[in-house]
């Protein structure tokens, strides 16, 4: 029998509990607590299930969204994570770091008058649920049966790629450069967005699927693609990422306490500084002016302040409204006090004759007319030069793909920026036989979701290409 | 998988001196893929660093790969309290790019201290392909020199200096080389491996003479794979980083001056983290 859901007209979402900004600064537990399942069947009941789905259109792996939040409005809870699995390995994952308000959300109709659907609260409620509730994945579900395929890197892409794979059928080993799986999930986004719990857990699921990891194993060092084909692999995915960090080419960005945000952040989350029991060196530094506006940059600013800073920077050289981050990132990085110093540029670092950090020079901007890519590109205000004082700098300008996979890889071939090329019917087919990617490697820096989804394509791809 | 060993399983250590260990781990991987010039990276303990190691020798039949390492800080004394038959939690390589030795000629290998095993591979494979090898090693004393038997196997002319001349050649490695090259010795390359100041002096002191000179660089890094960019360094003006750009540079560009003041860096968390590994110590003996 049908139950039916009586619409909750509320225009606004409906509430979350979240630590308090002046007490979650100091400590790296998670921000946010998540929906009570009262407030998750509340706002489940805010969705309309309007008929031509325009969220799922928004989602770049196409979850089942009005269906999924359907059974949570109904209390089933289990069903409603089942449906999100059918399209998104890692509902945990999504439901806490996607920009949601780009994506699905942008495209809800609620949101036409009053706030969307709170459908990433809601893909994380549910997958909490069935982390505390459900059922574990049964072990060796597929029995591997149609022979190897080697993918290359534990991040998103990766991660997505193999769990298909291995669903179909697969015998799959994932290759990890690092000694902890997760890629981005681990080494840069931080503990108070995304607990490491989840990502080993969904690791482990992985595993459960049949999945192997083969960790401090670097392709292109430890072995190459070609090895990996000698070896017996018949496809390989690469989902290398875009780990190397850009500078801007300044004076002073030699000097000591200038980082790359992938520096700062690999120290506190893989290697795990901010705990005082672990050997990581890490510096507590006081006055941290962080360059950058996307997510890597709050996830750096609101690191440092957690780590025991006076005060925290955001330097963007755009206004507000360009910055890239996701908006609640930028919401609860103000609300932790982190200062934005927008529509800025930094011109050089400063330092002591000992060679530190002593303050940033930089200078004022205003926004020209949109750009071919219609974003208003900055111009410097002559003369209108200033100085922060800090004693750290961590540059978040920005990452490009590591050359080590292209340089050792025959008939692998890559565009200006270090990208792979794919053939542009189904984007993930290089021009090495037998090799596909996905993620950063291909795009660049983007986001978790997109290189899921890039994944997801690959491990169709692969398919097709073995059958 | 029929192997006899555990993954990074210690095969054999040897102290080289009070405070240098031989390993020999096994990672049959990575000491078939290995090429004289690469790293490693290793970790002895969930809470531990990665610390990176570059390799002194390798053999692909066993599958060992030999690290020395003078045991100096937290990390590297975690190493040495393990043992024959213990594993290493991580061990990951090889990292950086191979050496480019020449094919012939003449070529100085200079190691200093800690740097002679460093040296030792790159002499090995120039002595293999028949490029006449000189080898400088120099020590701070008689005391702590060794590989001695080892590094006469590998080159034409094996010439130990020590700072206080107690054995060998009374002096450091550069008055050895220029005294070298003042006999006629007409070198197409020298490779300097050793202490910054070590490189640094090596370095100037064949540029006066126009030998090529390459250094290996060891800065302060975390993944070892690009990542990080802890170990940037400046090479003739452009930045570079010492995992995928290096470790071997050209002595002639390096900045030398700011490698020594970045490798600084963390020195207060490092004199921190001694004294946590000393308290623990003392708490263990009065157990």
């Amino acid at each position: 029998m049908e139950e039916k859901i009586k619409i909750n007209p509320a225009l606004q979402k409906t509430p979350v509990a979240e630590q308090p900004p002046l007490v979650r600064n100091r400590n790296f537990e998670e921000v946010c607590l998540g929906y009570t399942e009262e407030e998750a069947k509340a706002e489940a009941a805010r969705c309309l299930n309007c008929k031509n789905h325009p969220c799922t259109e928004g989602c770049p792996v196409n979850v089942k969204i009005p269906e999924f939040i359907a059974l949570i409005a109904k209390g089933d809870f289990e069903a409603a994570y089942q449906k999100i699995t059918e399209t998104n390995a890692l509902p945990a994952v999504c439901g806490r770091v996607c920009p949601q308000e780009r994506q699905c959300e942008s495209k809800c109709v609620r949101g036409i008058k009053g706030e969307p659907v709170a459908i990433g609260r809601l893909e994380r409620f549910a997958a909490d649920w069935h982390r505390a509730n459900g059922k574990k994945a049964e072990t060796a579900a597929a029995q591997n049966v149609k022979g190897k395929v080697a993918v290359i890197g534990s991040g998103p892409s990766g991660l997505a790629c193999a769990g298909d794979l291995a669903a179909n059928g697969y015998q799959v080993t994932v290759f990890e450069a690092l000694h902890t799986a997760g890629g981005v999930l681990s080494y840069g986004i931080p503990e108070f967005r995304l607990p490491k719990a989840i990502v080993a857990e969904e690791i482990d699921a992985l595993k459960a699927k049949g999945v192997t990891f083969e960790l401090n194993t670097i392709i292109g060092r430890t072995i190459t693609i070609d090895g990996l084909f000698e070896e017996g692999y018949k496809a390989v995915f690469v989902g290398s990422g875009a780990g190397l960090p850009s500078f801007m080419g300044i004076e002073g960005e030699t000097l000591n306490g200038v980082y790359s945000a992938n520096e700062f952040l690999t120290r506190v989350n893989l290697m795990k500084a901010y705990l005082r029991d672990y050997e990581t060196p890490i510096i507590r530094h006081k006055n941290v002016v962080v360059v950058g506006g996307g997510n890597v940059a709050m996830d750096a600013a609101r690191s440092a302040m957690r780590l025991g800073a006076d005060n925290v920077y955001i330097v963007y050289r755009r206004g507000e409204e360009e910055l890239p981050a996701r908006k609640e990132e930028i919401h609860h990085a103000k609300e932790e006090q982190i200062d934005f110093r927008l529509l800025t540029n930094p011109v050089k670092i400063l330092g002591d004759e000992n060679g530190k950090v002593t303050g940033v020079e930089c200078v004022r901007m205003e926004l020209g007319e949109p750009d071919a890519s219609g974003r208003r590109s900055p111009t410097e205000i002559k003369g209108s030069n200033f100085v922060i004082d800090a004693d750290a700098v961590i540059m978040s300008i920005g990452t490009s793909p590591n050359p080590l996979i292209r340089t050792t890889t025959e008939g692998l071939q890559t565009n200006k920026r270090g990208c792979l090329i794919v053939k542009e019917d189904d984007g993930v087919t290089t021009t090495r036989e037998g090799v596909f990617a996905g993620g950063d490697a291909v795009t660049g820096a983007a986001t978790v979701i997109l290189a899921m989804g890039a994944g997801k394509k690959a491990a169709k791809a692969i398919d097709d290409y073995l059958k | 998988m029929n192997d006899l060993y555990n993954k990074n399983q210690i095969l054999k250590k040897t102290p080289l001196t009070p405070q240098v260990d031989q390993m020999d781990i096994y990672a049959p991987a990575i000491a078939k893929a290995a090429k004289p010039g690469q790293f490693i990276i290793f970790r002895t303990n969930e809470k531990g660093e990665r610390i990176p190691l570059t390799i002194a020798d390798t053999d692909p039949n066993t599958g060992s790969v030999t690290i020395v390492f003078q045991k100096i800080g937290a990390g590297t004394m975690a190493l040495g309290d393990l043992n024959e038959g213990d594993c290493l939690l991580d061990f990951a390589g090889p990292l950086g790019v191979p050496s480019e030795l020449p094919e012939a000629g003449r070529v100085a290998v200079i190691g200093g201290g800690l740097g002679c095993a460093i040296a030792y591979p790159q002499a090995k494979a120039l002595n293999q392909r028949g490029v006449s090898v000189d080898l400088i090693a120099g020590f701070r004393t008689k005391e702590i020199i060794f590989w001695e038997d080892r590094m006469k196997n590998v080159c034409e002319n094996l010439m130990i200096t020590t700072d206080d001349g107690s054995y060998g050649f009374n002096g450091f490695v550069t008055q050895a080389l220029e005294e070298n090259i003042k006999n006629g010795a007409d070198y197409a390359l020298v490779i300097a491996i050793g202490p910054v100041p070590m490189m640094k002096a090596v370095s100037a002191l064949t540029k006066q003479y126009g030998i090529k000179t390459i250094v290996s660089m060891n800065t302060i890094m975390i993944d070892g794979t690009g990542m990080c960019g802890g170990c940037r360094l400046t090479v003739g003006g452009q930045t570079k980083f010492a995992c995928v750009d290096g470790p071997d540079f050209d002595g002639h560009l390096v900045d030398f001056d700011e490698v020594i003041r970045r490798n600084r860096n963390y020195t207060d968390n490092e004199k921190a983290a001694m004294r946590r590994r000393e308290e623990h110590c003392r708490l263990l003996a009065e157990k």
